[in-house]
């Protein structure tokens, strides 16, 4: 890079640069990133989802200041800091809303890679990172869940924690040293905290570093799904391209905007969203000795939980649940096709994605509701059972039609198009 | 590195047994970590065996105990109750306790119980950990429901012996723990019974 003009500067800039290179990362992956000209709306979640993660660290920083970890403790504290702490409900409202808004982008975000591909090719460990992200992203959502201790925390622990108890042999052991106790107490409760609030964050900023580190490696992909960096003028720059700043540092700032509305209309109207982001029966301190009537996890769960009680077998559930996971894990790899984006795969592939993503909204729909409700005749457990096979379908086709080239494929253009 | 007058296969077996003595340090060190999440000498000894006296219950009556943390039931069957059972065997998964981890060896019988009247149960769904609900009148979930305990959160059924019916999510029959009946209708859970 500009070694001779990096040099030349002198001013606090300039002794600093010698000692840490502070414009050299900001022109690596701010001022001279290149990014493609024709980002959507879709690339909005990305940014959105670090400023999630930054308001979750940070309010979740001064709700530690007045939390109690302890079984006999917790739930007063909670109430302690919604009623008597200053601004203590909007502080907790902003954790809690930003924990359903958090799930809200990633999923976004994540069905904007499958829309165009950029999963593929060589961003395979971008998405990979990604899905351990969510993945701990799943574990500091369940752990945080409990901290309240409430009924549904109470209770919802306790099912998620007896899945492990399922896996023959080991289970109930697992299930044992996972609690630390013979049923969930305050011994779990103190270890959840734990990695609530120190663990799962300290792996979560490690693991977004690497993924926009492995971005800017390979650069990012496009709605067209095609590299810009095959198009390059005389200096080396695409011609595709714009540099991140001032283009999408002033695009994603817009965007924020657009999202701070919807989510402060939330945490000041609507908090609990109907129960569907803070549960009813939340709002009663935990018992273990009585199960609440009607137990659903909260909604960003619910297509999983569809999955394993579509399965009648309780081994058999947990197996099913697990691989709805793990098989996104493999994506990048049962996707054989050479075309990134949706505009220019075959029209089997539009419905195939269309019906995955119908069937993973239905699931989590079906997640909320009891088992025996019935809709259009039928009951939730047997929709379950067909949503199931929808969206483990999608990747049986995918892998068929990509590995044996039933798809047909646009030609991809060699520029971007908008 | 310099590969200047190297002797590599020294420096490979050096690599190698650094590797080795440092793996073996690194799984000794995560023995601690590991076994610093296993229920705590206090949390063992909360577990201590708990009385109830039985004397004066009622036919049908449930008393709620909690040992280990754990809810446990104590329920005094009544005389109809105890008939059912024989019938329904037809109807479980397991009607004759066959899975050794779900009760203790002296429990294994019909009426799973070391008294027929007096039954201990963990209340705790085999299938993911919530607690039933206690309907013993018959007919009070459905009309060919003969009483028994039933799970709201996925629908298992239990008998009035904690036994599965066949067709429901949960795996196993609900356990019944360690106990002992002891003189003057004393029950002490968390003991075993003495061989006679």
């Amino acid at each position: 890079m500009s070694d001779a003009t990096t040099k030349a500067q002198g001013g606090v800039l300039g002794w600093i640069d010698a000692r840490f290179p502070l414009t050299k990362m900001w022109n690596e992956h701010i001022g001279e990133y290149y990014a493609p000209k024709n980002f959507n709306i879709w690339y909005y979640f990305g940014s959105l989802a670090l400023f999630v993660l930054v308001n979750q660290l940070l309010t979740g920083i001064w709700l530690t200041m007045n939390y109690n970890p302890s079984a006999a403790g917790a739930f007063d504290s909670i109430e302690y800091i919604m009623r008597d702490v200053e601004y203590g409900w909007l502080i907790r409202y902003m954790h809690s809303t930003g924990a359903s808004a958090f799930f809200v982008v990633v999923y976004l975000h994540m069905f904007r890679a499958l829309l165009y591909g950029s999963y593929q090719k060589p961003r395979e460990l971008i998405w990979v990172f990604g899905m351990i992200i969510y993945l701990l992203l799943m574990a500091e959502a369940f752990m945080g869940y409990l901290l309240p201790w409430g009924q549904m925390s109470y209770w919802g622990a306790q099912v998620i924690i007896s899945l492990f108890g399922a896996i023959p042999g080991i289970g109930e052991e697992l299930a044992l040293w996972i609690r630390g106790d013979y049923n969930i107490s305050g011994v779990t409760l103190n270890r959840f905290f734990a990695l609530h609030v120190v663990a799962l964050p300290l792996a979560l900023v490690g693991l977004v570093v690497f993924h926009i580190l492995a971005l800017h490696e390979v650069g990012s992909n496009n709605p067209d799904g095609v590299d810009i960096k095959k198009n390059k003028d005389q200096s080396g720059k695409p011609k595709d391209g714009i540099p991140f700043h001032p283009y999408y540092t002033v695009k994603d700032t817009f965007g924020l905007g657009v999202f701070l509305i919807f989510f402060s209309a939330v945490v000041f109207f609507a908090p609990e969203m109907g129960g569907l982001f803070l549960e009813a029966p939340n709002f009663e301190p935990a018992d273990p000795l009585q199960t609440p009537a009607h137990i659903a996890p909260v909604w960003y769960f619910t297509a999983f939980y569809s999955i394993l009680r579509a399965i009648p077998d309780k081994f058999g559930g947990v197996l099913a649940m697990g691989s709805a996971i793990f098989l996104l894990f493999l994506l990048p790899w049962i996707d054989r096709g050479r075309v990134r984006s949706i505009r220019y795969r075959g029209l089997g592939h539009k419905i195939n994605l269309a019906l995955f993503a119908v069937a993973f909204v239905c699931l989590s729909y079906l997640g909320l509701r009891a088992p025996s409700e019935v809709y259009f005749g039928l009951t939730v457990t047997t929709w379950a059972q067909i949503w199931t096979v929808v969206y483990f379908g999608f990747f049986a086709f995918l892998f068929t039609y990509t590995a044996f080239g039933f798809e047909r494929t646009k030609p991809v253009p060699e520029r971007v198009t908008d | 590195m310099s590969e200047d007058g190297a002797n590599k296969s020294r420096r490979r077996f050096l690599t190698g047994a650094v590797s080795v003595v440092g793996g073996v340090g690194v799984a000794y060190t995560a023995v601690p970590f590991l076994s610093y999440w296993n229920p705590s000498a206090r949390t063992r000894a909360a577990g201590a065996p708990v009385e109830v006296d039985t004397s004066t219950m009622q036919p049908g009556q449930k008393i709620n105990l909690t040992w280990r943390g754990q809810p446990v039931w104590v329920i005094r069957r009544s005389e109809a109750a105890l008939e059912t059972l024989p019938e329904l065997n037809d109807r479980l998964r397991d009607p004759d306790s066959t899975v050794a981890s779900q009760q203790p060896p002296y429990a294994r019988n019909i009426y799973r119980s070391i008294d027929p009247e007096f039954l201990v149960l963990v209340p705790i769904c085999t299938h993911l950990g919530c607690i039933p609900s206690y309907m013993p009148q018959p007919g009070s979930l459905d009309t060919n429901w003969p009483g028994g305990l039933f799970c709201p959160c996925h629908g298992s059924r239990f008998d009035m012996a904690g036994r599965v019916y066949s067709g429901v999510p949960a795996p196993t029959n609900l356990v019944v723990p360690p106990y002992r009946v002891a003189d003057n209708g004393l029950i002490v859970v968390g003991e075993d019974e003495e061989a006679a």
